[in-house]
């Protein structure tokens, strides 16, 4: 009982303070590739300190709503970290909820954080929650059906069932299909994490952002939640890539070898996203309708990977 | 012993007194404000009736079944309370519960109170009618009160009479149910010439006795006959023009539990009038039920009538039901009575799902119509600061149809899911493809309705109010605010105790195929899982549990971090313009504008926009913007038909001459052909 207890504290520190860690990583490195110095690594820390301590403003228009979804958003995000195995095949909570519920939990915070867009009044919140459930809506059959690819393969939408099962055979990912599922997964990650090309982080007063356009409102402590909540949200999509597709390290039960299995996580963690910033620096921004051809490409990826998992 | 039949005859006996009262009511010149009160608490005690008789089958196994005979043949009126009618009487009688107690406030604010009584009258005949039809078993009485609750909605849709559009409205839904009771009838026929008897307990596996040719029309003649009341697309068109014009009440009823009737016809034949079908027959619901699914919520996405945005929704709902059974039914093809149970339960548990949130949505709609009598969502906004009971409930319906957890719409997709997810592994090659592909697909429907009800939502209740009647909204009465509560803690309760409510499904599954699944299906503390806790498991009330204790984090992060944060309010960012007004904000229109883009194909949107300006076309004085959207139905296969009924109709006018003597001369003829027709039979 009490090492339950403290499997789930130790996966709720992991998600919760590595992931900002992964956000700075990211805009570091993409700082340098753009011959940028940057701000270094800890800079999301930073920014969600001074933001936890600074007053916030509430705009006239808005209902209890607006406050709530910075709180929904959170925890929504981070209970959706419980449930898949970071450090150890096992996750805490992952007979509370499979991927399915990974995925609606996530979409939870976004119905709310789009509510919250649409609450402010401005055009400028309707404009990206209009955008993100949009985009969020054509993303989604292919994120489903990547990860009925690997359910499948698994017998299991328990992502620990699943993640021990890919453990058992580690040399999977060479398979053609694994790779597929993993490029249509990719994209998906892309797409919901609002990178370049899809949307662009780094943007606030352009007509083309999303994600900054809903929560343009939101100041002091709420956007500190915000901002942790979408580093949070990065960090589930990514070790749902990285712990499916690439099970080395992980371990079984939470022992002495945890620590090293917490190095290689953080060290997959990193080469993911070292991955998503070089697709970020070398390719523009696309219009908002490309998109859905994107994510159409991401459709065809995992379907194919279905078929050839399964039809031969 | 459980009191089944005297309870269910006692509640029958309530909704025909409560008739008696409204025609009684109707007949006197002037009606006192009481007696509508008094009849609708009068259909709430017939409602509690039922509820006591149906959840006397499903939970006490007090199954029931007696026979009046009528003195005609064929005909006799026999009831049977068997659980599949059970579990349709207990979605019924919860809606109707909840329904009769919105009326108390109701009725005298709405287009019913002209003629409160004959509103009550129609409005009980539809309960007793419904009631009947659930519990019939004999095919001619099931199609009379079949035919009965038709008529009862029809006069309902059309209550409001003076408006042109109701009239329209129940004129399309007379003539689809009509079409409808055509097919039902020969279907049933059929049937029972392969049983040699009307009783449904005779038509039991009835189905397997016909020629395969034989059996298979007859499946499609029933399928697409229930389908027609349900609201299949193709057979969807009357659903959006009759559901928003009938009085808000009424709409919660159609959309909750009439076109649930289809579904109960359906699952009746599919699971128990035939044994077996083959592989295309399970093939053909699953595909009707993605496409319905589909095309519903993305012709819900582009209404901006927030009713007929529902009524949308329903077809997108019984698309997912049909998702279900057509699995089921392919999995009894190939011999998996597990997971046809699973598939099964699926559909059924969505069913009552959706009845509940999607009266609590209607009745919410009711009362935003009750308080600005508009049904436009682009001149609401701002409600939730006025009508803030009214937003939390409709609030927690949105996130129930939206499939969200820990309600109780996540949790039947997610059995519809498994369902689909384990139809990959138990079926050959080819037919398997169909189950990811719907996956996928009911993926893309589920998000796209959270999209539609962000909008629903966000554009009625949130920010400024568009015009002055939004404006000006009140609450709306409590006998209505605590009706729409009790629905909204159903979504909770089916929602979290998904698992105790389970064992309801073992009577039916076990009818259907000879297993009860309820044990496989549910775990220590509240869990559901996909047949073993191995293969896949989610729990609602830990997820509920766990969300509430994570509030924690946030919390203690905030009180322990933050200073003690000033926090106030300021005006929202308006791009440095003098103000920010209604006019600033987001309409429902430009919130689906890139889903009318991305699916242009389907919809061919048409736009126009006309600029009047004197100097410079720069500086507008004033501009008129229409945009509409294809009805593709409408326009390439109702109205082709409808020029080919007009011209056979043409061509048959020659026939009627208006002379007395030719129409008894055909009357005649018509008699002579009959009698040798049954000679030489």
């Amino acid at each position: 009982m009490t090492e339950r207890a403290l499997a789930l504290l130790a996966q709720i520190a992991i998600v919760l303070f590595l992931s900002p860690l992964i956000t700075g990583f990211s805009r570091t490195l993409k700082a340098r590739l753009q011959m940028r110095r940057g701000a270094g690594i800890l800079q999301p820390y930073w920014d969600i300190h001074k933001l936890l301590r600074k007053g916030m403003v509430i705009p006239e228009t808005a209902s209890w709503i607006f406050s709530a979804t910075p709180y929904v958003l959170f925890v929504t995000t981070l209970l959706a970290g419980l449930l898949i195995p970071t450090v150890s095949a096992q996750a805490p909570l992952s007979l509370y909820g499979g991927v399915l519920a990974v995925v609606y939990l996530l979409a939870l915070g976004r119905f709310f954080l789009a509510l919250g867009g649409l609450d402010t009044g401005s055009s400028f919140g309707g404009l990206g929650s209009s955008r993100e459930m949009t985009i969020s809506a054509i993303a989604e059959p292919a994120l489903m059906l990547a990860v009925f690819t690997v359910a499948l393969s698994a017998g299991s939408t328990n992502l620990s069932v699943v993640a021990q099962a890919s453990l058992g055979q580690s040399w999977r990912f060479l398979a053609p299909q694994q790779m597929l599922a993993f490029a249509a997964l990719f994209i998906v990650l892309i797409a919901e994490t609002g990178r370049i090309p899809v949307d662009n982080p780094a943007t606030h007063l352009e007509l083309t952002m999303i994600h900054e356009a809903m929560i343009l409102e939101y100041s002091g402590p709420y956007l500190a939640l915000i901002e942790w909540s979408a580093a949070m949200k990065q960090l589930v999509l990514m070790t749902l890539l990285v712990n499916v597709f690439f099970p080395f390290g992980l371990s079984i039960g939470w022992s002495m070898g945890t620590l090293l299995s917490l190095v290689l996580f953080g060290l997959k963690l990193l080469l993911l996203a070292a991955a998503v910033v070089l697709v970020e620096t070398t390719n523009a921004k696309m219009r908002l309708f490309r998109v859905p051809e994107l994510l159409a490409v991401a459709f065809v990826l995992s379907a194919t990977a279905l078929i050839s998992t399964f039809l031969f | 012993m459980w009191p089944t039949r005297e309870l269910f005859t006692a509640g029958l006996l309530a909704y025909a007194l409560a008739m008696a009262g409204g025609l009684a009511g109707h007949a006197s010149k002037r009606t006192a404000a009481w007696i509508p009160r008094l009849l609708c608490l009068l259909s709430l005690a017939g409602a509690l009736l039922e509820f006591g008789a149906s959840a006397g089958v499903l939970f006490g196994g007090a199954e029931s079944h007696w026979v009046l005979s009528s003195g005609v043949p064929y005909l006799s009126y026999s009831v049977r309370l068997d659980p599949l009618a059970s579990f349709f009487g207990l979605a019924l009688s919860l809606l109707a519960a909840s329904v009769s107690i919105y009326s108390l406030g109701y009725i005298a604010h709405s287009a019913a109170r002209r003629s409160p009584g004959l509103f009550c009258f129609f409005l009980n005949l539809l309960l007793l009618s419904l009631t009947l039809v659930f519990t019939a078993s004999n095919v001619l009485f099931f199609l009379i009160v079949w035919e009965l609750m038709a008529v009862a909605a029809y006069f309902l849709i059309v209550f409001d009479h003076e408006s042109g559009e109701a009239r329209k409205g129940g004129l399309l839904y007379f003539l689809m149910s009509r079409g409808g009771t055509g097919m039902l009838l020969v279907g049933f026929l059929l049937l029972a010439t392969a049983a040699g008897s009307l009783e449904f307990s005779a038509l039991h596996d009835a189905g397997q006795q016909l020629s395969p040719a034989l059996g298979a029309t007859a499946f499609l003649l029933l399928f697409l006959g229930f389908g027609a009341k349900a609201g299949i697309i193709p057979l969807h068109i009357w659903l959006p023009a009759a559901h928003p014009v009938a009085p808000s009440n009424i709409s919660a009823l159609m959309s909750g539990i009439v076109i649930k009737a289809g579904i109960y016809g359906m699952a009746r034949v599919f699971f128990d009038f035939y044994g077996t079908l083959s592989v295309w027959a399970g093939m053909t619901v699953l595909v009707i039920g993605v496409v319905s699914a589909l095309l519903g919520v993305l012709y819900a996405l582009m209404e901006h009538d927030l009713k007929r945005l529902l009524a949308y929704h329903s077809i997108e709902n019984i698309g997912i039901i049909l998702m279900g059974f057509g699995s089921a039914l392919l999995f009894r093809s190939f011999g998996h009575p597990q997971l046809a149970a699973l598939a099964l339960i699926a559909g059924l548990f969505h069913t009552l799902n959706h009845a509940v949130f999607k009266c609590l949505l209607f009745l919410g709609a009711g009362g935003v119509l009750h308080a600005t009598h508009t049904r436009n969502m682009e001149e609401l906004g701002g409600l939730i600061r006025r009508m803030p009971s009214t937003a939390l409930y409709f609030l927690i319906g949105a996130i129930a149809i939206s499939g969200l957890p820990p309600l109780n719409g996540f949790v039947s997709e997610w059995f519809t899911y498994q369902a689909l997810l384990a139809g990959f592994g138990a079926t050959p090659t080819l037919t398997r493809l169909a189950f990811p592909v719907a996956g996928a697909l009911l993926a893309l429907t589920a998000a796209l309705a959270a999209a539609c009800f962000v909008k629903a939502f966000g554009i009625t209740f949130l920010a400024l109010p568009r015009s002055e009647a939004a404006e000006r909204a009140r609450e709306v009465p409590v006998s209505m605010r605590s009706a729409m509560a009790i629905l909204a803690v159903a979504c909770v309760v089916l929602g979290l105790g998904a698992a105790w409510f389970l064992p309801v499904f073992d009577p039916i599954t076990t009818r259907a195929f000879g297993i009860a699944a309820s044990k496989d299906l549910a775990a220590n503390g509240l869990i559901l899982t996909a047949g073993s806790l191995r293969s896949g498991s989610v729990s609602p009330a830990m997820i509920a549990a766990l969300l509430i204790g994570l509030g924690a984090v946030p919390l203690l992060l905030l009180v322990l971090w933050g200073r003690k944060s000033s926090r106030t309010t300021g005006p929202a960012w308006d791009c440095g313009l003098p103000g920010l007004t209604s006019q600033n904000e987001f309409t429902a229109t430009a919130f689906s504008k890139p889903l009318r883009m991305i699916f242009g194909a389907l919809f061919r949107p048409r736009r126009e926009i006309q600029a009047e300006y004197e100097v410079s076309p720069y500086y507008p004085k004033a501009i008129h913007f229409e945009s509409e959207i294809e009805p593709t139905f409408e326009t390439h296969f109702y109205r082709p038909l409808q020029h080919g009924i007009l011209w056979v109709a043409t061509r048959m006018r020659r026939l009627q001459q208006g002379s007395i003597h030719l129409y008894l001369l055909y009357v005649f003829v018509t008699l002579i052909l009959l009698l040798l027709f049954g000679v030489r039979g």
